[in-house]
């Protein structure tokens, strides 16, 4: 029978720690010692001959700065298989993210020391520039990850995505049923919040919130306008109606505020992703030129 | 009529009274020896309740170790095609069958049996076998219009009814799942009446209740209490309510208002039950006959309700009618092997009589009971000085002592400080009443042989046992306190605190003991939890989270004076009450006991103060970790073990917990991280909590789901999707599901696409590359904690932010919240 050691991992609500603090900054530390020595060596290779850094890269100090920098590289890439292959075994995803955070950053001084300053219009430099625009897209989703997950709880407080959906979906049959003793010109109107509601856009619109020519912001103007004519037995009708638009306006609000903050969580990777593969394919070509034509 | 030709003056060998798996089984077997038989049916087809399956349900063929010795062919199979192997079984065999032939009255004795049947014509034979199950006849409506053709009293398949408006009459489960059935498919836009007599649905199951609330006030079904169908037209109704008669469009009626139990007609018979409970069998020997010598009852009726054993006593019967005597039942060679490990070469039945006679709680079996006990049970033999259980190891079965003594360790620091358990008695009941793991490492003093009986069927021999109830009990209650207080008590020492200490249940959320108050006594946790809180300046503190096996209401006897704080139940809870002043002369007497006390309560009131002085200085911090605890209880975790939670300061929303779920479960996901609620900013998703007392296993047929041994609640391949576990779990965290097609490796959805990618594939996917021919039946889903995984659970170790965590109650309901209030 099992003992109490052979239960799972458990955390203390309290004392659980973040991906940026996992195991006590244990990534972050490693990440400093391995800068710290590599601008040692570098100064201590470089400082007799006074900083003349002509092709630093082919130097042996360049060479082991450049190999130690590829394979953190393709290390780092490997967090895309990570994170999707389940496999069995003691590892975690967020320590795991927590060496990408800092050795990723770590790039940024053992790189630099790498190129020994040299940069021209060349692939060399093409692929250190790549490497630049990877990270800074890195640590916006760095921030990203540490200060919206409160917006998008606050959001949607205990209700999920597809039920406010369908909330939406519901008001929408309800606001149709409603709308059948209109007039042909008021049904018009309604009609513009049943087909013309933009619920939460393309990119643009889910990056700004602007919503420009949603058809139920439409549909309650135009029946505010038609409600100073109406009789009052429609009157009371367009009433029920604007107040059941009203409710679904903010209902898109809130499921669009949601999605703003999902999109703005995921769209640094639009950036990180593809530059990862541009400089991936650039840093193959740095290497087999530098062995190539060198 | 099919088969041979039949005269009513012709006197048969056997008359088999019920067509299901179980006369069925008898009419094959009698019809393959040659003997003279008739298989009686009061419907007008066989095998009414298998005929009465919803349609295209798959049937399983549990439990899975017992072969099946049947003339009557039996696989895992669809309902229909069942249903035809076994109509043609009756014509390759040629059994003599009379369908609505439904007997009224028996009379007679062995060799002589007189069947009355309805219709008036009689059936004599020989012997009798009794197979008609529990289901029994339906009570019909008696109001004007009750025979209308669209007045029905059974649904065989809710999904054949679309936009009708139906009423159905009676509020007991079977009415409930029926109206529950009709509407679960939005698509099918019916609109479902429930017409019930009395004010509430006292009769039905809670969990099934809860489910009907959250349907009307969804608006799917209506409900109209205190009311009573008067007339029945085509397409009207008419009901009688306290506001008075109304009519109402009906396109259906769908009566289920119970069934006359078959009890009163077989006791009509002379056969006589083990005891007055409902739950109650006929007495039976070991060939299944009952008080009346020639009359058998085999099947549901006789307490068997799997279809292999009711096709195997089919069998059975007949060959012990037929003269031999000397037969094994089919599960004899289980019980060869579960004996052949025991020193001392007895036979099975030995054995059985054994177990049966040296231990107390199995006293009251009968020799049937015993056998069919002990085929879910484990028998050990135990060398002298071998551990049978370590402390805090995960198990809830019931440990009955047959020969030997054991070694009970009640000191954790001190193995060497025991107390003994001699031959007869019980141990390891501590683990079946509260759930929680074990208290205390018990070893075999002597060389020892033990039976170990698995919860379920520990519960159930104390639901239909009473005398086993008692003594369970009676010891259950003197081990938890000499357990609980420990300091080298001995059972003589707390006999004057048991003499009049009572057992109490307490309702979630009651109080036992309120703050400020006069009290002396002191309280015991049996199962279940308290919460205890406290007024300071003006608002309800939330102190300390009390668990199953602790005790409380100590501080007021020992200092004298009022209460300090309350005490209420976090979930429903059974306490054991003690008597104030008899323990306190058990504390004159016993000073370790009375140091331990005063240790407890001064750690107790270390965490008191701390929480005022905070309090003070931090008011807000100290009411919002009130708030939160209070909503962690609120959300089932008071009774939870181990459940998932999710820190959402942390939370990207990203669903790799999800992902990594259905990965590594066949392709299901067993969690809903969206769903559920939120507090804080903590959020408790749908997903289980591993509760002490599990929802899930209440009513579980195949008997299925199991308490892990790292604590994980388990549903096994046994399961043969009912979904009764779906409908008492209160958190909705089981889904019904088969599992879908496998997908394409990771590297090729990577490098070309192919497949649906990480997660749970969709119903397109799902749909699109299911295997043709290949029945994926629908089975019980639901956490398994990543059991038996190296790594543990997954969505832990798939959280990139470190928001999803796992946690007992014990570790976080806690002053360790206070430190997340301050953040």
């Amino acid at each position: 029978m099992a003992d109490r050691s052979s239960y799972g991992e458990r955390a203390d609500i309290a004392y659980h720690e973040t991906f940026l603090l996992h195991g006590r900054l244990r990534w972050m530390k490693v990440a400093i010692i391995l800068n710290v020595a590599a601008i040692a060596t570098f100064w201590w290779a470089n400082a007799p001959a006074g900083f003349r850094l002509q092709h630093s890269g082919g130097t042996p100090l360049g060479y082991t700065l450049g190999t130690i920098g590829a394979l953190i590289m393709v290390w780092l890439t490997m967090i895309g298989i990570r994170k999707r292959a389940m496999t069995s075994g003691h590892w975690s995803l967020k320590a795991w993210v927590s060496a990408h955070v800092y050795l990723g950053l770590s790039l940024i001084v053992l790189v630099t020391l790498h190129t020994g300053f040299n940069f021209g219009w060349n692939i060399h430099t093409l692929a250190y520039a790549l490497m630049w625009a990877v990270i800074v897209s890195g640590i916006v989703g760095v921030f990203g990850y540490v200060y919206l997950p409160v917006r998008l709880s606050d959001v949607r407080g205990d209700m999920t995505k597809r039920q406010m959906l369908e909330i939406i979906r519901s008001l929408d049959g309800r606001i149709s049923d409603a709308a059948q003793p209109l007039d042909r010109s008021q049904a018009a109107a309604v009609q513009l919040s049943l087909d013309k509601t933009i619920l939460v856009g393309g990119l643009f619109q889910r990056l700004t919130g602007l919503y420009f020519g949603c058809g139920n912001r439409r549909a309650i103007r135009r029946l505010r306008r038609m409600r100073r004519k109406a009789s009052d037995a429609q009157g009371a009708v367009l009433d029920r109606i604007a107040g059941m638009l009203a409710r679904k306006q903010e209902m898109l609000k809130k499921v669009r505020r949601y999605v703003r903050v999902r999109t703005y969580l995921e769209a640094w990777l639009y950036v990180h992703v593809p530059m990862t593969f541009a400089l991936l394919a650039a840093l193959t070509a740095h290497i087999v030129s530098v062995f190539f034509f060198l | 009529m099919v088969g041979g030709a039949f005269r009513v003056t012709d006197k048969v060998q056997i008359a088999i009274l019920g067509s299901g798996p179980a006369g069925l089984s008898a009419a094959a077997h009698a019809a393959k020896l040659g003997i003279s038989h008739v298989l009686l049916e009061k419907t007008d087809h066989v095998s009414d309740t298998i005929f009465r399956y919803q349609r295209g349900k798959y049937i399983m063929a549990t439990p899975n170790q017992l072969v099946l010795r049947s003339d009557c062919p039996f696989v895992a199979s669809k309902r229909e095609a069942l249903l035809s192997t076994w109509n043609d079984l009756i014509k390759s065999l040629k059994i003599n069958v009379r369908l609505r032939a439904e007997a009224s009255k028996i009379s007679g004795s062995k060799g002589d049996f007189v069947v009355s049947l309805a219709n008036g014509e009689t059936v004599l034979a020989e012997h009798l076998i009794l197979a008609i199950g529990t289901q029994s006849n339906p009570n019909l409506l008696r109001c004007p219009g009750a025979n209308l053709p669209h007045v029905q009293y059974q649904l065989d398949d809710p999904g054949a009814y679309i936009d009708e408006r139906i009423f159905v009459i009676g509020a007991g489960d079977a009415g409930i799942e029926n109206a529950l059935g009709l509407v679960e498919d939005p698509g099918q836009n019916n609109f479902v009446t429930m017409v019930n007599r009395s004010e509430d649905f006292a009769r039905a199951k809670e969990a099934n209740v809860r489910v009907l609330m959250q349907a009307n006030e969804a608006g799917r079904i209506a409900i109209l209490v205190n009311a009573s169908p008067t007339l029945i037209e085509p397409g009207w109704i008419t009901v009688e309510t306290s506001e008075g008669s109304q009519r109402f469009q009906c396109d259906r009626v769908i009566a289920r208002l119970g069934s006359l139990p078959p009890r009163k007609f077989v006791e009509s018979i002379g056969v006589r039950f083990t005891n007055d409970s409902p739950t109650a069998y006929p007495q039976l020997s070991s060939s299944f006959e009952t008080s009346v010598p020639g009359l058998y009852v085999i099947g549901a009726l006789a307490g068997y309700p799997l279809i292999k054993h009711c096709s195997n006593q089919g069998y059975d019967a007949v060959e012990y009618i037929h003269g031999n005597l000397t037969l094994k039942p089919a599960d004899e060679p289980i019980l060869e092997r579960k004996f052949s490990a025991l020193p001392g070469r007895r036979t099975v039945a030995e054995w059985l009589d054994y177990f049966r006679s040296n231990v107390e709680i199995l006293n009251g079996l009968s020799p049937l009971q015993m056998r069919e006990f002990m085929i879910d049970c484990e028998v050990h033999a135990y060398r002298a000085g071998a551990t049978i259980f370590k402390r805090n190891a995960i198990g809830s079965s019931l440990f009955g002592l047959a020969g030997g003594s054991v070694l009970v360790e009640t000191d954790p620091k001190k193995p060497s400080v025991t107390v003994g358990i001699g031959e007869g008695s019980i141990f390891g009941e501590v683990g079946l009443i509260s759930g929680r793991r074990r208290g205390s490492t018990v070893r075999a003093a002597t060389d020892c042989i033990v039976v170990e009986v698995e919860r379920m069927s520990a519960l159930k021999l104390m639901a239909t046992v009473p005398e086993a109830r008692n003594t369970i009990n009676r010891i259950n209650i003197e081990r938890q306190i000499l357990q609980i207080f420990g300091s080298g008590l001995s059972a003589n020492d707390i006999a004057e605190v048991l003499t009049d200490a009572q057992l109490k249940e307490v309702k979630a959320g009651e109080a036992v003991i309120r703050e400020g108050e006069e009290g002396r006594d002191i309280y015991v946790v049996r199962y279940g939890s308290m919460i205890v809180e406290k007024e300071i300046a003006g608002k309800r503190v939330f102190l300390s989270y009390i668990p199953a096996g602790s005790y409380f209401g100590e501080m007021a006897l020992v200092d004298g004076g009022k209460r300090i704080a309350t005490v209420s139940a976090a979930i429903k809870s059974e306490i054991v009450r003690l008597n104030g002043d008899a323990f306190l002369r058990l504390l004159g007497r016993n000073d370790r006991l009375r140091l331990r006390l005063e240790a407890e309560m001064a750690s107790r009131r270390k965490v008191n103060r701390f929480i005022e002085q905070q309090k003070k200085k931090f008011g807000g911090v100290v009411d919002m970790y009130s708030a939160v605890a209070e909503f962690l209880v609120a959300q089932g975790i008071g009774e939870a073990t181990d459940v998932l939670l999710i820190d959402e300061l942390l939370c990207i929303g990203c669903d790799n917990c999800e992902r990594a779920c259905a990965d590594i479960h066949d392709g299901l996901s067993r969690l809903d991280r969206e769903a559920g609620k939120t507090y804080a900013h903590l959020h408790v998703p749908t997903s289980c909590r591993h509760c002490e007392h599990p929802y899930c296993m209440t009513d579980c047929p195949p008997n299925a789901i199991h308490r892990g041994e790292d604590g994980e609640v388990n549903i096994d391949e046994k399961c043969i999707g009912c979904g009764n576990c779906l409908r008492y779990c209160p958190y909705g965290v089981i889904r019904m599901d088969s599992v879908p097609p496998e997908k394409p490796s990771l590297l090729m959805w990577l490098l070309f696409g192919s497949g649906p990618g990480p997660g749970e594939p969709d119903k397109k996917w799902r749909m699109k590359h299911a295997r043709e021919g290949v029945d994926a039946p629908k089975v019980a889903v639901k956490c398994d904690m990543c059991a038996g995984k190296n790594g543990g659970p997954a969505c832990v170790r798939a959280c990139p932010t470190g928001a999803a965590l796992r946690v007992s109650p014990e570790s976080f309901l806690s002053v360790a919240l206070l430190e997340r209030g301050r953040e």
